[in-house]
């Protein structure tokens, strides 16, 4: 069921955090640890999330809807008992996206006007 | 990792409770990375970099969530958050413009240094209270009470006309020993004031700011100035600053008081206010003790002459009347009630809601909210109210208060109106938020405990049931307190009815006023006024639609003072037994463009010339006081300095007010006085009956002043209505405000009655139900819920009537002899809180009549 359009426009621009908790939870489910170490990973090390930024962030996308935390943990034989793992939400998923065309139309419209990465 | 975790605790308690473990967890991992020997450091500011700012906007969130969360459960029920607002609203606003009045008029330091040094002298005789001092006492007091004052100085308020270049202008001075402004202690903002170096230099004038701003367009060189003050030379020496305002509210300038030898003979010629500074470490009872001992041992020699004149000391503030006092502290009471009425109101409002919100709160707490997290949300919800409505409060006060400017009284020595107390502000809205917090939290603090679970199991039926009977008391509350209101405001509106229906003895209609106020000592010699006013008279009188124009000293109710002491030929007793009569020259027409009615003999009479004998014209109360069995036409008495005979008798006037007692009036005719002798008594207002509506008459007598004298300025323009008038505006003025809270007081407890039996019949619906079933006549069930009304109602009623009488002894005062007790008042009140009360009876009763046992099943 697509999202409502008015619900996802309302939550965009998206905190960069957020925007990258989307993506790391966009592949697979991840305990917090494992969403910073992606995060790191990712942007080469240029933003670390920390501790109080990703539950702080965590809480209020679990209140928007953009991710649910998993009752059922995978492989909980291995698994840390403690570590809580969250999921991306349909919605949550429309927002990344929406956010993503967002961001690509802005790299659009600047390259149209001959501003890229290398002139500036 | 002890030091992060006791920072944790910045955090909200709910965020914390939910992801305590992950964020440890993670920051462990994160310390693992720090390695060295300064390691513990930087994990320590690590720590610090985390936590601090995430926890503050963790707290935001949370706010903000609340925020929203209240928003939108404030407009599922817009009726609930509009009253509530309102309550608030009208609690703050009305307290906080009550209370700023209050300390304005009756608490706030007046604008002097050490204010609460400086004292008023008066002499006391048997008579009054408060009379002038005369020249030679207040010369004698002076010198005898240095042991207690610092300083002694005098002053005497006047007008002068100010000539020049512009229209000539009414100016209100007072003329000042020189040692009054270092009593006062206010300096000059511009030049200097008058000073004890100036004793022996009439000449010289200190103006109000007001006046340097609007005749002399605040000109920078105004000191040394010459102007002409009523024909006479005077050189500005300096500006007083724009909030002094000593004597009086509306003071233009002050020159220097000159006091020759002579002045000091006659010491029943009292004109002078005393002012003095008490000395520091004296205390105001002792000097008022040590000069009233002086008076009495100063009056020994004299005592023919002053009779039993003793002095007395008032301060600053309490020269206020204790009327003026009275009004405000009632309005005070009044708003109390007011915000007594709101806090119950409110209390009430939040305890209903709190019992039909007990499912959802039960609900919430089920599933996994703190109790933290709801009683943190229920304190957002009512701050979120009181915050809103403490604004609109605000707005309110802004509003109420400048209409309050009325309740200030004149002889308030101060320049600026009231503007919103903030203190005042803080304390009512901290009254009414903390009404908010109790009623609005107590829900979820019960739902926290034990009660969750009972309120889900029995549908919200028992939870709210509790709260009925404190609901009760406070509907007991808020009628009492609107009974107390309407009492008080009904004795008030019965005073101000008797006070109107008082007949000032004359008539105000078709009567404009205005004031030519001649200077000295150019108009000293009598024929010279004479000749002023017959040549205005002559000119006004053959106006269209004029019937009738006259000269008086003053008018009544304006010029309350102005007596002299009456003397009989041979029946003389002590001094003070003769007794004192209001004293008035005036023109031929005066009882006929007032309405006084003429009982015997005749009017005042050109003829009534200085070289014929002198007359007088006095009131029947006079006539009845002197010679109460014989013919008082023809009869002599000695008054105003000559022996005169009296030719008239008039009604009697309401000179001091229609809330006071006036002496007998005494009218003597404008010629017959000597030259230069009672100059406070010339003649200055002019009183026009006419048809002709006043805005086109005026331009015509400005005229006709004009052709007479054209430095003479016209000054203090006013119909009769509005003179009689302005004596009732505060008391009207209160007793709008009285009568609007009044009946926004009753429309509360009849929306709390109704409220309540609302509230009651829903909860009872079943049992109402199973009562129908059973065959009680629906007339029974309406009866039912009725008694319940009427008993709260009747209790109210009860205990605010026994409220009502002690307050309403308190403002006796303000009553103009209506019993406190005054049945009529009382009834009535009484039956309109019954009649408000059966109305908010009536749906929820009509409701429960309604209730069918099948549609109560259902509803389960």
């Amino acid at each position: 069921m697509p999202s409502d359009r008015a619900d996802v426009d309302a939550l965009l621009p998206l905190p960069p955090a957020t925007f990258h908790i989307l993506v790391a939870l966009a592949d697979q489910e991840r305990h917090g640890y494992a969403i910073i170490q992606d995060v790191e990973a990712r942007t080469e090390g240029a933003l670390r999330l920390s501790a109080g930024t990703l539950y702080r962030s965590i809480a209020r996308m679990v209140e928007q809807g953009l991710i649910r935390e998993i009752a059922k943990r995978p492989r909980p034989v291995f698994d840390d008992e403690r570590r809580r793992y969250y999921r991306i939400t349909p919605f949550g998923t429309d927002v990344a996206r929406a956010e993503i065309r967002r961001l690509t139309e802005l790299v659009r419209l600047a390259r149209a006007r001959g501003l890229t990465p290398e002139t500036a | 990792m002890r030091f992060y975790r006791a920072l944790l605790r910045l955090y909200p308690a709910g965020f914390l409770a939910d992801y305590r473990h992950e964020l440890c967890a993670v920051f462990a991992e994160r310390a693992r990375e720090f390695s060295g020997p300064l390691a513990p450091i930087r994990v320590a500011l690590a720590a610090l970099a985390d936590v601090v700012p995430n926890a503050a906007a963790a707290h935001a969130d949370m706010l903000r969530q609340d925020l929203r969360y209240a928003a939108r459960s404030l407009g599922r029920t817009p009726g609930f958050a509009v009253t509530a607002i309102l309550l608030v609203a009208l609690g703050v606003g009305a307290n906080t413009a009550a209370f700023s009045l209050a300390d304005f008029v009756l608490v706030r330091p007046l604008p002097f240094p050490h204010a609460d040094r400086l004292v008023k002298v008066w002499q006391r005789t048997a008579e009054y209270g408060r009379n002038e001092l005369s020249p030679a006492n207040y010369r004698d007091w002076a010198a005898a009470s240095t042991r207690s004052f610092a300083d002694f100085g005098a002053y005497t308020a006047g007008a002068v006309n100010l000539a020049g270049a512009m229209e000539p202008r009414r100016l209100e001075i007072a003329r000042v020993t020189p040692n009054f402004f270092p009593i006062v202690g206010v300096p000059a903002l511009l030049g200097r004031a008058i000073s004890p170096s100036d004793s022996n230099d009439a000449g010289i004038v200190v103006l109000s700011y007001a006046l340097w701003q609007s005749h002399f367009g605040g000109a920078s060189d105004i000191v040394g100035r010459g102007v002409r003050l009523d024909g006479t030379p005077y050189t500005v020496v300096g500006v007083m600053p724009p909030a002094f305002r000593f004597p009086r509210r509306e003071m233009d300038a002050w020159t220097p008081l000159q006091l020759r030898e002579d002045d000091f003979t006659d010491r029943t010629n009292t004109y002078l206010e005393g002012v003095a500074r008490i000395r520091d470490g004296v205390t105001f009872e002792r000097a008022r003790d040590e000069l009233g001992a002086i008076a009495t041992r100063i009056e020994q020699p004299y005592e023919k002459e002053n009779g039993s004149i003793g002095a007395t000391v008032y301060r600053l503030r309490d020269e206020l009347g204790s009327r003026a006092r009275l009004l405000v502290l009632a309005l005070c009471g009044a708003a109390l009630c007011t915000l007594l009425l709101a806090c119950a109101n409110l209390a009430s409002l939040l305890l209903a809601r709190s019992a039909h919100r007990a499912r959802e709160l039960a609900v919430r707490a089920a599933l996994g909210a703190g109790r933290e997290r709801l009683v943190r949300q229920l304190v957002t919800e009512s701050i979120a109210l009181a915050v809103i409505g403490g604004a609109v409060g605000v707005a309110v006060a802004m509003i109420g208060v400048p209409l309050l400017a009325h309740l200030v009284p004149q002889a308030l020595p101060v320049a600026e109106r009231p503007s919103v107390d903030v203190r005042v502000l803080v304390i009512a809205v901290a009254v009414v938020g903390v009404t908010g917090l109790l009623f609005g939290v107590m829900p979820g603090i019960r739902t926290g405990g034990q009660g969750a679970f009972e309120a889900l199991r029995d549908g919200g039926r028992t939870s709210g049931g509790r709260t009925r009977p404190l609901r009760a008391a406070l509907v007991v509350v808020e009628v009492a307190a609107s009974v107390v209101l309407l009492i008080s405001s009904g004795l008030l509106i019965r005073a101000v009815w008797r006070i109107q229906a008082e007949d000032p003895g004359f008539r105000t209609e078709d009567v404009l006023a205005v004031r030519t106020a001649l200077p000295r000592p150019a108009y000293d010699v009598t024929a010279r006024r004479a000749q002023f006013y017959d040549r205005v008279l002559r000119d006004v009188r053959v106006l269209p639609g004029v019937r009738s124009a006259a000269y008086v000293t003053g008018l009544p109710m304006r010029m309350t003072g102005g007596i002299w002491k009456v003397t009989l030929p041979g029946e003389l007793k002590g001094p003070d037994e003769s007794g004192s009569a209001s004293l008035r020259f005036v023109t031929p027409q005066y009882f006929a463009t007032l309405g006084i009615p003429l009982r015997r003999g005749r009017d005042v009479a050109e003829t009534d010339a200085a070289d014929q004998p002198f007359a007088a014209v006095v009131s029947e109360s006079f006539a009845r006081r002197y010679w109460p069995t014989g013919e008082p036409l023809g009869k002599r008495f000695t008054f105003a300095m000559n022996e005169r005979t009296v030719v008239g008798v008039v009604g009697d006037v309401r000179v001091r007010g229609r809330e006071m007692g006036s002496e007998p009036q005494v009218y003597l005719p404008y010629k017959q006085v000597e030259d230069s002798s009672l100059v406070g008594y010339v003649p200055k207002d002019l009183v026009v009956r006419s048809s002709a509506p006043p805005a086109t008459l005026l331009p015509s007598i400005r005229r006709a002043v004009r052709a007479a004298d054209p430095e003479q300025p016209v000054s203090d323009v006013a119909t009769m209505e509005e003179i009689v008038g302005t004596e009732t505006a505060p008391r009207v003025t209160q007793l709008r405000l009285l009568t609007m809270l009044s009946t926004i007081a009753l429309l509360i407890a009849g929306v709390g009655i109704h409220g309540l039996l609302a509230f009651t019949v829903s909860r009872r619906s079943q049992e109402l139900a199973v009562r129908r079933a059973l065959g009680a006549p629906s007339g029974d069930i309406v009866g039912l819920v009725l008694r319940e009304g009427m008993l709260l109602a009747v209790a109210g009623i009860l205990v605010g009537v026994a409220l009502a009488y002690p307050s309403a002894r308190a403002m006796g005062a303000l009553l103009a002899g209506i019993d406190p007790a005054d049945p009529l008042t009382i009834g009535v009140v009484g039956a309109v809180c019954l009649g408000t009360a059966v109305v908010g009876c009536l749906r929820p009763a009509v409701r429960a009549a309604r209730i069918t046992p099948l549609a109560a099943l259902r509803a389960e």
